[in-house]
């Protein structure tokens, strides 16, 4: 097996792009992995679309030593194989891994953009990913993949740019958030912008993060991932003791469960490496996302025209994006007699099963890339 | 066994018009899709529940939706299929009027077939104190995916207490094709039907 053949780009792109909002953004960078070799004709591509808080590294180890994203499922030899495909990873417009972001200078006032930067959509990102592809000379991507947020991207890829997909993965995504999914988000983002380090959103001036607030956002969004079942694996009630300590209770409002010790170091985790106003940003842009809303809410009109076959995957156990939510994906695309494949996969782990190993569902990606791979030869 | 599947494929085959839509439900691993599909190239999907059924439709290229059929076929909207296919499914299912009511709601046609529990040597099974166990049936009472137990003369009855036209039958037993005193030397029924509104 070849390796990887990591590549790492800062693609500058000088030309505004128009943005749904109606404003335009520009010049701008994007953060841009790739892996695998793409072969004569193009017709290998890959595009893996990342959820809220991830990046282009998807695979492998990076110079600070961290593993990709979706290594478990994308690799030399693994359900993507980049032996075949050649797999390209964007850190989206508006995040904070190298792309321009919140916390990129302004050209035009020397600071940075802070609450300035302009609100997104999933159709400007993608828009923004046509860019990359004219970039690397893609005419047609063999397949656009992604879970959650991921998922959005590819759904909007198949109808924005319907000749340029061939296959659409989305995996535990949605055509829109439901009202409690909006509630969540609402929440998360009240937690960073009462947070007094906030500063309206130009923090970086006075020198602070509004980071009890990302925690506070970082641990709500964090819950519901995660399904009950699997939290009560997890953690159950067990007191956070050591060894030879009592069981009792300490009558505080220490730690005092597990689960409260988790909840806190993911949020003091994330607080450190993700940026406040990226994240009012992200679920914004998730909060937006309705393809069938130039449609008077038809969805099945919103996907008359993609060509892309689609494999739809969904977790039973997944609150926050649902079977149903999959299923709505499904209907409408079968209305329209698109080709499609759906997979419920009975998997423990809520929402964050898209990112786990389960073997069903890796076998599946797996035989639907292999066979992708083998219409082609 | 491999004998029976192609005559009762066959069977099929010779009610699909080429070029039109097919929906097989309870597709398991996609065998008849791909013959199908080969032979009419016809556009097909599969509705199928086990994992394992979905993997292999998946492997083979085919469209398959992953549902429990219990709940009926609420994701396909009404005379959306030029055929609707229940091959061998329905004495797995325990809503059989519900799941027959539905396939005759989403096929403009429907195909059904189903093992003949009258066939002559379960009647003697039977007879001899024992559950049967045959070609068309082969499974002990204690592992039988089999929910529901019917015969071609207990199908026949039903359908049309249910509102459902028998257009065509074949009968088969060891792939060869029965034509007389079907409900005995039958061990595979094939139907053709339609809803009778």
């Amino acid at each position: 097996m070849s390796s990887l053949n990591t590549q790492v780009h800062h693609l500058q792109f000088f030309e505004p792009i128009q943005l749904q909002s109606g404003a335009q953004f520009g010049p701008y960078a994007l953060a841009v992995e790739t892996y695998g070799t793409l072969n004569a004709d193009g017709s290998n591509a890959v595009l893996v679309c990342h959820a809220l808080n991830a990046s282009h590294h998807v695979a492998g180890v990076d110079e600070k030593g961290q593993l990709g994203w979706w290594d478990n499922l994308i690799g030399s030899g693994k359900c993507v194989d980049t032996n075949d495909y050649f797999v390209i990873g964007i850190n989206n417009l508006g995040s904070c891994f190298g792309s321009t972001g919140p916390m990129s200078i302004d050209p035009n006032t020397g600071k940075p953009y802070g609450s300035n930067f302009p609100v997104l959509t999933v159709e400007d990102w993608v828009n923004t990913q046509e860019r990359v592809a004219n970039h690397f000379k893609i005419e047609k991507f063999a397949a656009v993949i992604g879970g959650s947020l991921g998922g959005m991207q590819a759904l909007t890829w198949a109808i924005l740019y319907p000749d340029r997909i061939e296959h659409c993965v989305v995996i535990a995504s949605a055509a829109n958030l439901s009202a409690q999914n909006i509630a969540f988000n609402q929440i998360a983002r009240s937690a960073i912008m009462s947070d007094p380090d906030f500063h309206e959103g130009n923090f970086y001036a006075h020198g602070v993060i509004p980071n009890r607030g990302l925690r506070v956002a970082r641990m709500v969004g964090h819950v519901t991932y995660l399904s009950d079942d699997d939290m009560a694996q997890k953690f159950g009630r067990t007191l956070r003791r050591t060894k030879n300590e009592a069981q009792d209770y300490r009558y505080s409002f220490d730690t005092e469960f597990e689960v409260e010790s988790y909840l806190r170091y993911q949020g003091d985790k994330f607080s450190e490496y993700f940026d406040a106003n990226t994240y009012l940003l992200i679920t914004r842009v998730l909060d937006y996302f309705d393809p069938a809303k130039a449609h008077n809410g038809n969805l099945h009109q919103a996907l008359s025209k993609v060509l892309a076959k689609f494999l739809v995957i969904s977790f039973t156990t997944d609150w926050r994006f649902a079977p149903t939510r999959s299923r709505e994906i499904v209907k409408a695309l079968l209305d329209n007699q698109k080709e499609v494949s759906y997979a419920e996969i009975d998997a423990p782990h809520g929402h964050d099963a898209f990112l786990l190993d389960d073997s069903r569902y890796h076998e599946l990606i797996k035989a639907y890339f292999g066979k992708i791979k083998r219409g082609k030869v | 066994m491999t004998m029976q599947i192609r005559a009762d494929f066959a069977a099929i085959a010779d009610w699909i018009v080429p070029h039109s839509s097919l929906l097989d439900v309870g597709c398991g691993d996609g065998q008849f899709l791909e013959f199908i599909q080969t032979e009419k190239q016809v556009k097909t999907y599969g509705v199928e529940i086990v994992d394992q059924s979905v993997l292999a439709c998946v492997a083979r290229g085919l469209n398959v939706i992953q549902q429990d059929l219990e709940g009926g076929l609420a994701l396909f909207e009404d005379k959306s299929f030029d055929m609707v296919i229940l091959s061998q499914t329905l004495q797995t299912i325990h809503q059989t009027e519900k799941i027959l009511h539905e396939i005759a709601r989403v096929g403009k046609e429907c195909v059904v077939s189903f093992p003949n529990f009258a066939h002559w040597s379960h009647r003697i099974d039977v007879l001899m104190g024992r559950m049967p166990i045959s070609k068309s049936l082969p499974y002990q009472w204690y592992d039988t995916p089999n929910v529901r137990v019917l015969t071609i003369s207990d199908f026949e009855l039903l359908a049309n207490q249910i509102g459902l036209t028998i257009l065509d039958r074949v009968v088969l037993d060891g792939g060869k094709r029965v034509n007389w005193c079907s409900n005995l030397l039958g061990s595979l029924a094939i139907y053709r039907v339609c809803s009778s509104k």
